[in-house]
């Protein structure tokens, strides 16, 4: 690990004056940062310590949503009752993601700004466009069984590896940001990018800038839902490709759809034509099929990951399945139904 | 207010084990060297040292976490509890005496992170089933394969935890 000055922030102006410095990082959980930091991936000249922020509350907005505070534990949230009540396919997200010790360390700011598990990314030996802009992509020729299908260019074709983003993006949540020019709210939609000439830039936050919260708006998404995450192995491990699905159906007919994608692509991938599609047909497996097929009909694989295409097809059908007949994946039992 | 520090330590206080202790460490020292390197309770092992097996498993304020990737100035003032602490007046924990019983290890390197997770599973109190038990000690790696008598190990002490809250 190179060496840093550590600066232990007091309040939220605190820490956004002492991220004002170039290659200066937050640090929460430390649960990916710290690994990074090891692999020296990650070689902040500053890391500013901001779990004393008053930033682990849970509110209740006036529009019936909630406004978790960026510290609040990823365990904290999948265990917290109105989020299982209210939002039951983030809590279920959450739960099918890393381990109970990563999630109790692992924070609700830090779960957005994951880096990618690009095998190349980790190694610094290794040309990463990511890592280092210009030095090319090692995956696009090399190794990239996991790498995305849909939305790459080639300059990166790394993945988002969040479960809970993917959560996220399907409820439409709101990310709040603060910084050296103020407060200022993002879509989830417009938060992550794609790598497009810049794959360096995960997202588009502005230079030092700080998560501060991240609003559920209301949702009525709490019986036809499901995570749906396919992965090497039954649990902790990264997604392959899941499926992010809320239906609301109305005599026998959805009047409402979001499915978002995990696995596939450098953010969580959402299809708001294909959602609205959706609407108004019935829920069977023709149009599941029709769905899905939409959604990746601009999918490109690159030999090795040609698989993650079919297997996405077959994780969104069968994922509307589950939403459509109320039975949410169970993330102890693994049994896909 | 703001506290910097160019380089050396950073003062640090720490309850660990029921002992509070002053320390001074340097910031990117993580909690498992601190631990191991530093204070001598090498109870708690270094596996991979990346946060995939979960070796390093300690409760910090009775949360399990993985050592190997805490920067221990970002725990000051907390309690942290390591296999060292978890017996009490020279009896050994319950979940100790269950992986005796129950032959729960074969080369014991990842019992210290075994138990203490488990401790941690107990605590937060969502097993209720074996597969639930699994699927919450996903993140504890055992090379030899002892999951099968681990899994029964935790069982017995959760089935007598619940039978002693109904009595």
């Amino acid at each position: 690990m190179n060496r840093f000055e550590y600066v232990r922030a007091e309040s939220v102006a605190h820490a956004i004056q002492a991220l004002a410095t170039p290659n200066a990082q937050a640090l929460a959980g430390g649960t990916n940062l710290v690994d990074l930091m090891k692999y020296d991936v990650a070689r902040p000249t500053r890391v500013v310590d901001i779990n004393r922020l008053p930033l682990r509350a849970i509110e209740e907005m006036p529009d019936g949503g909630l406004k978790i505070g960026a510290l609040v534990s990823n365990s904290d949230l999948a265990w917290e009752p109105r989020i299982v009540k209210r939002y039951p396919l983030l809590a279920s997200a959450i739960l099918a993601g890393a381990s109970a010790q990563l999630r109790n360390a692992a924070t609700t700011g830090g779960n957005l700004l994951q880096r990618t598990r690009c095998y190349y990314f980790y190694d610094p030996s290794t040309p990463c466009n990511k890592r280092q802009p210009g030095s090319g992509c090692s995956a696009a020729l090399g190794i990239n069984r996991i790498h995305a299908v849909l939305g790459a260019s080639e300059h990166c074709i790394a993945v988002h590896p969040s479960d809970m983003c993917v959560a996220l993006a399907a409820l439409d949540a709101i990310i709040h940001l603060e910084g050296p020019d103020g407060p200022r709210k993002l879509p989830f939609g417009d938060f992550h990018r794609l790598p497009e000439d810049r794959p360096q830039d995960d997202n588009t936050m502005r230079p030092g800038e700080l998560i501060t919260a991240v609003e559920l708006p209301r949702s009525d998404f709490i019986e036809s839902y499901t995570y749906l995450k396919v992965r090497d192995r039954l649990s902790y491990a990264f997604a392959l490709v899941s499926v992010a699905a809320a239906l609301r159906i109305d005599r026998g007919a959805i009047i409402e759809a979001r499915i978002a994608l995990g696995g596939v692509a450098h953010k969580p991938w959402r299809d708001r034509k294909v959602e609205d599609c959706l609407c108004g047909k019935v829920p069977d497996e023709s149009t599941f099929a029709e769905c899905a097929a939409s959604i990746l009909r601009d999918a490109k694989g690159r030999g090795q990951n040609d698989f993650k295409i079919e297997l996405a097809r077959r994780t969104i059908v069968r994922g509307l399945r589950q939403a459509a007949a109320n039975m949410p994946q169970d993330q102890a039992d693994k049994v896909v139904r | 207010m703001s506290e910097n520090f160019n380089s050396g330590g950073v003062p640090l206080t720490l309850t660990i084990n029921g002992v509070r202790r002053s320390l001074s460490v340097e910031p990117w020292v993580t909690l498992l060297d601190l631990l191991r390197e530093q204070l001598e309770l090498t109870g708690t092992k270094k596996g991979c040292d990346q946060g995939q097996c979960g070796a390093c498993t300690v409760l910090v304020d009775g949360k399990r976490l993985n050592a190997c990737l805490i920067l221990a100035v970002s725990k000051d003032g907390t309690e942290v509890t390591t296999i060292e602490g978890l017996a009490r007046n020279g009896e050994l924990h319950p979940l100790q005496v269950a992986f005796v019983e129950r032959d729960a290890f074969q080369c014991g390197y990842c019992t210290p992170g075994q138990i203490c997770s488990a401790a941690g599973l107990l605590a937060e109190g969502h097993a209720h089933s074996r597969a639930e038990i699994r699927e919450q000690m996903s993140g504890n790696i055992c090379r030899c394969g002892a999951y099968t008598n681990i899994a029964d190990a935790i069982g017995a002490v959760l089935r007598d935890s619940a039978r002693e809250a109904a009595e």
